[in-house]
């Protein structure tokens, strides 16, 4: 939840950039209708995006998802079955990856192990033809970048898996690319160490000005480092949007539940009353009430209501009347996490709910317990109506 | 304390096992030529005298020691033959090595890339020649490459020379066999190496504006050196020291050091003369050994 609130501010400072939302943009990167098969399976399956210049863009999905192809038919590792993928407005599906101006920095790093730090920076620029003197400044500069000064004479096996990485980083960085891959880069890093380096690379991407496309199955990464998020689900993009539009509203409870927490509940489309729909829960006969937002449902459908955990309020007591969304039940487990508690309730029909208490004081007047009766609700706004 | 002797008896056995080994059929025998080379050739058995004979007495035997000399080490670079013998050997043997190495890495390399599941199938049939005593394939050779025979018989056929090709009892036919024979054990190191190589470093050359050819001269190359080295070692030093190819597929003006070896041995009876060939061949290719080890324990630090 603290990367969450991060971002938000981070989202504060950077509000001014949204390409996306100016329909005049051209985009840098244009995936238009890729499609990519193993076999039978497609790994990527007609996939369309638009990515812009400066922008951080995170795919993010479960392994298996067709994020890491996805990135390999940007890089040139594959050729699209069907579909383009456009550069700068240039189709360049048919281009081998030496000619393409995109670097990648592998999960693996593929540092070469026979080559020193050095000599590994110097790669790209050498087979770019750069003279000697601007290689050797740019090798400077790039380990500096990477906080690794005077560790160039060493062997990538003498260094330790933090410093592998930025070798990496500065590596795919040295031939300033127009667009940089980032291919589950922090995947080999502790949790500690992870965080530190997301905030750098962010850094770097900002003082850059450079298009960073980053690969990643975990979503707080994603949602710390990135202006936009697509999540992936079977080789189709499932939904596109900033990290507070992927959390707050997500379009499918396929993005709801691999974003973080959140309770589903199913129930029948009954009607509306003005912005609210209500929806008659299935296993509780409940009738609950949630903005209707854009979904177009008919009366009688299927739907369900999303509903965060933070967005849901407990209390030891029974609400006020006029409270709506009201549930009850008995607390089922309590997972303390220091700035806040998560509390699973069990409810009376099986069916378990989730909600976070910040703990803002140190003596709470009445603490909640195991097995104790507890009274939930959501506000009508808090809950998201999803029709699939 | 049972244990703890057990696992002493345990470590010296593990030690003294190949020790024993090393000792009784390398040190031993290697002493006892070096012995033989620092002696005179006499007509009488064994063919060369001092013999040691402790049932002498200590005077006796300190006696013979003080007879023995470097004198066959001095003839050896007297007469040019020993010192041709050796340069035609490493001349025959390094051309082969090259041919060797030309032709196997581009099949050590499609084995290292062909599908995981065919890899055990192709190293079984670059070992399978091994099935087959050495000598029957180094004299089917003969058949192949003799003036009437089937590679004559195949090119006459097919038009494309008028006249056989006089290829047996050349130092060509010698090269061929040498080839033929040693390509596994060129193939095999290569074949390893290559292997384990991560095909992403490739990827990343590529990535990184490297065309294939040149990936492959500064990546795969490079990461293949340990197997480049070990290949040639393994096929150049027997070759070097080969006798049965050179004596069936080779004339009678081929000269390689196991011949000439051979025949001091065995036509001269001079056992001493032939020792000291043996020791100065043996030194001789102690020093790419020597550099071959140096660069494993190089290899071995880099993989740490």
């Amino acid at each position: 939840m603290a990367d969450v609130i991060r971002q938000q501010q981070l989202g504060g400072v950077r509000r001014e950039f949204a390409p996306w939302t100016d329909p005049a943009a051209a985009p840098l990167i244009r995936f238009d209708a890729v499609t990519k098969r193993f076999g039978d399976v497609a790994a990527v399956d007609g996939v369309s995006l638009d990515i812009y210049e400066r922008e951080f863009f995170a795919l993010l999905g479960p392994s298996g998802c067709g994020k890491t192809t996805l990135m390999r038919l940007l890089a040139g590792f594959e050729t699209p079955d069907a579909g383009r993928v456009l550069l700068g407005g240039e189709d360049i599906s048919a281009v081998p990856p030496h000619l393409r101006p995109v670097n990648m920095m592998f999960q693996s790093y593929a540092l070469f192990p026979h080559m020193s730090v050095a000599a590994n920076i110097a790669f790209g620029p050498k087979m770019d033809g750069w003279p000697r003197a601007r290689v050797d400044a740019r090798v400077g500069q790039m380990l500096k970048l990477v906080q690794l000064d005077g560790l160039g004479a060493r062997k990538p096996h003498q260094l330790s898996g933090g410093q592998r990485q930025r070798v990496a980083l500065a590596r795919s960085l040295a031939k300033s690319p127009k667009v940089l891959l980032l291919d589950e880069p922090m995947a080999a890093l502790d949790k500690k160490l992870r965080e530190e380096t997301q905030f750098e690379l962010m850094h770097i991407q900002y003082e850059l000005g450079m298009t960073f496309v980053i690969v990643t199955h975990d979503q707080e990464e994603a949602m710390t480092v990135a202006d936009r998020i697509g999540v992936m689900d079977k080789g189709r993009l499932v939904q596109v949007g900033t990290p507070a539009e992927i959390y707050e509203q997500p379009n499918s409870r396929y993005v709801a539940d691999f974003i973080g927490d959140v309770t589903l509940f199913k129930g029948t489309l009954e009607g509306r009353d003005g912005d609210v729909a209500l929806v008659r829960e299935r296993t509780s006969g409940v009738l609950l009430r949630a903005l209707a937002g854009m979904a177009d449902a008919a009366p009688g459908a299927t739907v369900w209501i999303a509903v965060r955990p933070e967005k849901a309020r407990i209390s030891p007591d029974p609400l006020p009347p006029d409270t709506p969304n009201v549930l009850s039940g008995e607390v089922f487990d309590i997972a303390y996490l220091g700035d806040l508690s998560i509390y699973k309730v069990r409810r009376p029909d099986g069916t378990f709910m989730k909600a976070s208490q910040p703990n803002a004081t140190r003596l709470v007047e009445r603490p909640i317990g195991w097995d104790d009766k507890v009274w939930l609700s959501f506000a009508p706004e808090a809950g998201v109506l999803l029709t699939r | 304390m049972a244990t703890q002797r057990n696992t002493r008896l345990g470590r010296l056995a593990l030690i003294g096992v190949p020790a024993l080994w090393l000792t009784l059929f390398v040190a031993v025998p290697f002493a006892i030529v070096v012995r033989i080379s620092l002696s005179e050739s006499v007509i009488a058995m064994p063919p060369y005298e001092p013999v040691f004979d402790l049932s002498a007495g200590f005077a006796a035997f300190a006696e013979a020691l003080g007879r023995l000399d470097f004198d066959k080490f001095v003839f050896l670079t007297t007469d040019p033959l020993y010192l041709e013998s050796y340069l035609s050997s490493i001349r025959i043997a390094g051309l082969s090595t090259a041919i060797i190495l030309a032709v196997g890495y581009p099949i050590a390399y499609a084995m290292a890339r062909a599908p995981k599941g065919t890899q055990p199938l192709l190293v079984m049939l670059v070992v399978l020649p091994f099935w087959t005593s050495f000598l029957i394939r180094v004299y089917a050779w003969m058949g192949i490459l003799a003036r009437d025979g089937f590679l004559n018989q195949a090119l006459g056929g097919l038009g494309l020379i008028s006249e056989p090709l006089d290829i047996l009892s050349t130092d060509t036919a010698v090269m061929i066999g040498i080839v033929y024979s040693y390509l596994p054990f060129m193939v095999l190191p290569l074949y390893a190496s290559l292997e384990k190589m991560d095909l992403s470093l490739l990827e990343a050359a590529a990535d990184l504006g490297c065309p294939p050819w040149q990936a492959f001269w500064r990546i795969t190359v490079p990461l293949s050196l340990p197997g480049v080295v070990a290949g040639c070692l393994l096929v150049f030093i027997p070759a070097v020291g080969e006798f049965v190819i050179p004596d069936l597929l080779g004339g009678s003006d081929t000269l390689m050091i196991g011949k000439t070896l051979w025949s001091e041995f065995f036509s001269n009876r001079d056992w001493p003369v032939a020792s000291a060939v043996a020791v100065v061949l043996l030194v001789a290719l102690l020093v790419p050994i020597g550099i071959y080890q140096h660069m494993q324990a190089r290899q071995l630090e880099a993989d740490r």
